[in-house]
């Protein structure tokens, strides 16, 4: 059982980047495995916004992160000083989804087996 | 090592980049739009084809399969799914992701 | 440097462990953001006394290239900060060699001391590090 770190490093729909990341994760919960923290950086702070409304009949990636973090206890962290920078805060922040600082990308990188990086 | 390829080679120089360096007990992993390095009969084919003598390479089959690219893999790459994508990273004492 | 990358936060738990983290940077600076924003989590790895390493390959070695003046694109020029790592233990910048030349690029053209690998010397620093952070 190993425990891993993700970064996420674009927003949802422009990159594949968050898909590939949550279905990464899914799998590795399947297998056992725990995910330590999903960290959301640059571009992909967008996917804590709580102000998506993509079409019904595709993915709604924000909901996804969140039901995945609620079921399996994954803690979601999008980074101050880029959500900061794009407009993402608080008041239009998902539940599920904390805003804090780098220290806790590190931290991941620091406490998980393996920290896996998905981006552009 | 694992290593990570998410651009089509001919968008990107990131798969000609990943191969400079490969070490004894690399393995490439092909995702997203790095798929398309996996492919018969493009100008890239030779490149990866030579590669492969020395090291592993993997595909994501559901990124090969989205693409419609499923009848034009190089015999010799490795089709994996998400789970097999798990397994990789757990195998390889770190991951290297080529953006 | 940006103001809410903040200080350590109290509920970070490292255990004392130290890992060797390598920023890998591939990307020039200002036409996209990662160079900077990479920048700000290799500081923040500093301050939690980590062992950091920075690698500029392909278009990142222009990220440490001298002579940026920003004014005109109205960009904050935030090469300085390269100049700035010192100051934090981080000296272990490398430039990958081909890369640097093939962009008519020399050791004296950089902001920053920096180490100058081959591509084969740079794959085993890869090797050697525990956690590799790409943007």
């Amino acid at each position: 059982m190993m425990k891993f770190g993700i970064l996420v490093n674009e927003g949802p729909y422009t990159h594949q980047a968050s898909d590939t990341a949550y279905l990464f994760a899914k799998a590795a919960i399947e297998k056992g495995h725990k995910i330590h923290r999903v960290f959301f950086y640059h571009d992909g702070v967008y996917n804590s916004s709580r102000l998506t409304e993509p079409p019904t009949d595709d993915r709604h990636i924000v909901n996804r992160w969140q039901k995945l973090g609620k079921d399996h206890h994954i803690d979601l962290v999008v980074c101050v000083a880029a959500a900061l920078r794009r407009g993402i805060k608080d008041e239009n922040l998902l539940e599920g989804f904390r805003i804090s600082g780098l220290g806790q990308l590190v931290e991941s990188g620091i406490q998980s087996d393996r920290l896996v990086v998905f981006g552009d | 090592m694992l290593h990570t390829v998410n651009k089509s080679p001919t968008e990107r120089n990131s798969l000609e980049s990943c191969f400079k360096y490969l070490k004894k007990g690399s393995v490439v992993l092909l995702i997203e739009d790095g798929v398309y390095g996996a492919l018969k009969g493009c100008t890239t084919t030779k490149m990866v084809e030579q590669t492969l003598k020395s090291f592993p390479i993997y595909a994501l089959y559901p990124d090969i399969e989205a693409r419609g690219m499923q009848d034009r893999v190089i015999d010799g790459i490795k089709l994996v799914d998400y789970s097999g994508f798990v397994d990789l990273v757990a195998e390889h004492t770190t991951v290297q992701a080529w953006l | 440097m940006s103001e809410a990358t903040g200080g350590i936060e109290m509920e970070e738990n490292t255990s004392g462990k130290v890992k060797k983290f390598l920023y890998v940077n591939r990307r020039a600076p200002y036409g996209t953001i990662y160079a900077l924003e990479s920048l700000e989590v290799v500081l923040i790895t500093a301050a939690f006394d980590q062992d950091v390493s920075l690698a500029f390959l392909e278009d990142g070695v222009y990220q440490v290239v001298k002579g940026q003046h920003t004014k005109g694109i109205d960009v904050k020029n935030f090469s300085p900060t390269y100049r700035a790592l010192e100051g934090y233990d981080i000296e272990k910048l490398y430039v990958e060699k081909e890369s640097m030349e093939t962009r008519g690029l020399k050791e004296s053209d950089f902001i920053v001391p920096v180490k100058v690998l081959s591509a084969q010397e740079m794959a085993d620093l890869m090797l050697t590090q525990d956690v590799i952070l790409s943007f």
